[in-house]
């Protein structure tokens, strides 16, 4: 235990003043891979996408029984039934969207280098929104998440490719993205790199710490905790929350930044959204 | 319900997912402070032609929307199996499936 503590010590550290001035997203990318290879050697690089249930066999059997009727399903088909109704003024989702939207959930978030702000798919099914005049949906869970589902189901194994254009706001962007990350907060003064990164595999309480390799693949999904299908960013609130930190506003700056970041971990990763977590 | 009935060698292996509130009565709304009435699944049964090949009894403590795996001897490819659950409201549902 004190050997590890002192590794993953050493190992924040030095990821933390890894580089002058801003980060190098690669290195950090490729430090994140070495480190978790070497954690989880049976781990192949695509199977971190199934997170807790790549590094825990009696959990992956559960989760693959629940998968034979899989609870995101019908929110899927639900999601597919919003995607497709055009709104009031005779456009749809499509008209926003790369390839109509299809199979494209791969390569968010994206950095918008005209407004400087990172694009969630989430903050995008919104802009499209009240660009077309409706109102802008409520983020987290319901009617947007189900079109944020949807649109994971179509692009299911693509391989995640979020860029970042040579802009120093971009760069800014994933920097501020990473110092959240790895920044203890609240008053459990505890990080997300304290469960995912530095215990990664552990139990901490009746959960197995999933690795933040991959994490990001198979949002959104369905907890069983929510009894319902909710982003990624709702689940950073609710971890916030759990270290009694006040959350960010849903698709706040913050998360943005932080979700670019995770996400770009991830690169290289299938993507498996939505997905089942308990 | 959803079920898949499948053959693996010979023997036919089962799995049921009951959508079911299994409500278990001791919640209470917490608007109107009223007790959120029990409706849970007491007896699951699975039968192939006249045959009861699997029996549960289940109670309050069983989770929402039951999930259950089982194999039973005797079947084979294109034979029926049916599956009904009563619950303590006396609501009943049977639902057939084909063994693939």
């Amino acid at each position: 235990m004190k050997g590890l503590t002192c590794l993953s010590a050493t190992l924040l550290g030095s990821l933390l003043v890894s580089a002058p001035g801003y980060a190098d997203p690669q290195s950090d990318q490729d430090e994140i891979r070495t480190f978790f290879q070497k954690r989880f050697p049976k781990v192949e690089l695509a199977g971190f996408a199934d997170g807790a249930y790549a590094i825990n066999e009696n959990a992956r059997s559960q989760w693959l029984e629940i998968e034979e009727f899989p609870p995101y399903e019908d929110a899927v088909d639900e999601g597919q039934e919003y995607f497709e109704t055009p709104f009031a003024n005779g456009k749809s989702y499509a008209d926003c969207f790369p390839n109509g939207g299809i199979g494209i959930k791969q390569d968010y978030p994206k950095f918008d280098t005209d407004s400087g702000e990172v694009i969630t798919i989430e903050y995008a099914i919104n802009q499209c929104r009240t660009s077309n005049g409706e109102e802008a949906l409520p983020y987290g869970q319901g009617e947007l998440a189900y079109v944020s589902a949807y649109m994971a189901s179509t692009s299911r194994d693509n391989i995640i490719n979020v860029i970042i254009p040579d802009d120093e706001r971009a760069l800014a962007a994933y920097d501020a993205g990473k110092r959240m990350f790895y920044e203890r907060k609240g008053q459990l003064n505890m990080a997300c790199a304290t469960c995912h990164i530095s215990i990664a595999g552990s139990q901490l309480r009746a959960e197995i710490t999933s690795p933040a390799l991959g994490h990001t693949t198979h949002f959104p999904a369905f907890r069983f905790a929510w009894d319902d299908i909710g982003t990624l960013q709702k689940r950073y609130a609710g971890c916030n929350t759990q270290v009694r930190a006040k959350p960010f506003a849903l698709q706040s700056e913050q998360y943005r930044n932080l979700e670019y970041f995770h996400t770009y971990m991830a690169n290289g990763l299938p993507l498996n959204g939505p997905g089942s977590r308990k | 319900m959803k079920i898949k009935a499948k053959m693996k060698k010979d023997m036919a292996v089962v799995k049921v997912l009951a959508k079911h509130p299994m409500e278990t009565g001791l919640r209470k709304d917490k608007k109107t402070d009223k007790v959120i009435p029990a409706k849970f699944i007491k007896e699951l049964v699975c039968t192939h032609g006249d045959k009861v090949v699997f029996h549960a009894d289940f109670g309050r403590a069983v989770s929402k929307n039951p999930y259950v795996s089982f194999s039973f001897a005797g079947a084979q490819k294109g034979d029926t199996i049916a599956m009904t659950w009563t619950d303590n409201t006396n609501e009943t549902l049977t639902v057939e499936a084909p063994v693939k």
